[in-house]
């Protein structure tokens, strides 16, 4: 376990030192010495600037984390599970998974405005969608023809065999498709934040480097980093616990 | 007519498959009494999952009935259970043993305690009490059967449908589950109707051996086995009786695959029937 924290920790902490050696006579203005910057980060990021541009941003990537799984799993699961749906809806979901999400951002801010929160939670979602969606689609598709007909065979009702037995069984693909989209989701946060004036934690980064406050500027770009690091952690974390019956009927099956 | 469990009459099953019909059933009649147990044999392509997944519901016949207690089947009935050859994908790996066997009986909608009881009863019926809190995929296939079939039990079915349950474990776990479906079928007086391509394992477990002819299927004989209830696999597989109900059920299997078929006089008739059926 040791061994393990060791090995993980090991290329982080070259990197860093690295980075410190590097700068640390640097008297460029844009690259300033690690050890300022990090002098810097308690000053920048006190309780006031978490109240406004840390938790908003939090809560605007939730928020639209938690829209794009709740309509992604959804229409996925009803998609997945009718073969007439499917075929009429595949095609379409190619062309608008193929939009990069970003380039909705103006278009979004059209209808809903560039500073309120409502452009970003909806950027968030739509860029989220797809690869819960695409996911959810093919979990349901390859659910195991012989649960459905014991499902069938044991009458379980609509709804558990929609608990138990197709969102289950299709749990490791809508995880994969939740984990990719949560990446999305820090992009689109940040990027969404880019264009407005609001507060933000993409919109203190901007805010910063036109106020020439670089050391601050790069202490946000490394917060933007560990709170992605944080969420990955977070949800690997609930994956472990929810999907381990899967890791163990995978490793079962590698032995056979 | 109330000692007839399942009622089968001339059931027919053709596939429609993109413009060119298979007729894999053309007309199958039987009956199963309450409390029997019926094994159907028959030449590998004849139809006999076809037969058993029209029987439970599954599949939609293209003529002819299933009845099961004097009730129709158009879906999966209640008073049956099922249990299939791919025991590893039939059973929900996110669940545990427990869990596989209870979760019909939480959809039937019994209180807690009556469904511990019964769980417990049904993996002790089948020697799965140590298992209970394992996941499916961390038992030996054979055990893994065992759960599959401890769910059938607990779930109290008026008919018991197994579809060759047996075909992909070894040889000895073979012989102890052939043993574990004799006891289970006495102990608890449940009426079996088990499909399998092996014909000393039908012999061994049956009262009546159905043999199927090739496709498209119809009944070709209906075996009685003379066999005393107790049975063993040692006494019983070398006993006389064993051998003459094995050599005549061999030679009608032999027979099917050979394309024979029963009286052309009935066959016709059914068959004629049977298309108007279908195509009506």
């Amino acid at each position: 376990m040791t061994r393990r924290a060791l090995v993980a920790l090991g290329l982080p902490v070259v990197l860093v030192a690295t980075w410190w050696v590097l700068s640390a006579g640097s008297t460029s203005f844009f690259w300033p010495p690690l050890s300022a910057i990090v002098a810097a980060f308690p000053t920048t990021w006190t309780a006031d600037p978490i109240a406004h541009d840390v938790l908003p941003s939090l809560a605007r990537l939730t928020a639209g984390y938690l829209v794009a799984l709740v309509v992604g799993v959804a229409a996925g699961v009803a998609i997945g599970s009718d073969r007439v749906l499917r075929a009429l809806c595949e095609p379409v979901l190619e062309f608008l998974r193929a939009i990069p999400p970003p380039v909705l951002v103006p278009v979004i801010a059209l209808f809903a405005g560039y500073t309120g929160s409502t452009t970003k939670v909806v950027t968030i979602a739509l860029g989220c969608l797809w690869p819960i969606l695409l996911n959810t689609v093919e979990g349901v598709r390859s659910l195991d023809e012989v649960l459905r007909d014991t499902a069938r065979s044991y009458r379980l009702g609509r709804l558990t065999t929609l608990r138990q037995v197709v969102l289950r069984g299709s749990s490791p693909r809508i995880a994969a498709g939740a984990r990719q989209a949560l990446s999305v989701g820090v992009i689109l946060m940040v990027i969404s934040e880019l264009f407005g004036a609001d507060r933000g934690l993409g919109a203190a980064v901007v805010r910063f480097q036109r106020g020439f406050a670089i050391p601050q500027m790069w202490t946000g770009i490394i917060l933007l980093g560990l709170l992605g690091v944080a969420l990955s952690g977070l949800f690997r974390l609930v994956e472990h616990r929810t999907l381990a019956w899967y890791r163990g009927l995978r490793q079962a099956e590698r032995e056979v | 007519m109330s000692t007839t469990a399942l009622d089968v009459r001339n059931l027919a099953k053709t596939y429609d498959g993109h413009g060119r019909d298979v007729e894999a059933v053309r007309d199958l009649t039987f009956r199963v009494d309450r409390g029997e147990l019926v094994c159907v044999v028959g030449p590998s392509g004849a139809g006999k999952t076809t037969l058993l997944r029209c029987v439970a519901g599954l599949l939609d016949s293209s003529g002819g009935t299933v009845h099961l207690d004097g009730v129709p089947v158009t879906g999966p009935p209640a008073g049956m259970a099922v249990v299939f050859q791919e025991y590893g994908r039939s059973l929900f790996p996110w669940l545990t043993v427990r869990g596989n066997v209870g979760l019909p009986l939480k959809e039937k909608g019994l209180d807690r305690p009556t469904r511990a009881a019964k769980v417990d009863a049904a993996l002790a019926a089948v020697g799965l009490c140590d298992s209970a809190d394992a996941h499916p995929w961390q038992l030996s296939g054979g055990m893994q059967q065992r759960v599959a079939i401890a769910r059938a039990v607990a779930y109290e079915p008026s008919v018991l449908l197994m579809d060759e349950p047996f075909a992909s474990v070894d040889a000895q776990t073979r012989a102890e589950l052939e043993d574990l479906v004799r006891d289970l079928w006495q102990d608890l007086g449940v009426t079996v109707l088990f499909v399998t391509h092996d014909i000393d394992e039908a012999v061994y477990l049956g009262q009546r051996v159905l043999v199927l002819s090739n496709r498209p299927t119809v009944v070709l004989e209906d075996v009685r086995v003379d066999l005393p209830t107790a049975r063993d696999q040692l006494r019983t597989r070398s006993s006389p009786a064993f051998a003459a109900a094995r050599n005549r059920v061999y030679e009608l299997v032999q027979r099917a695959k050979q394309g024979h078929r029963p009286l052309p006089r009935a066959t016709g008739a059914r068959a004629m029937s049977t298309g108007t059926t279908a195509e009506g």
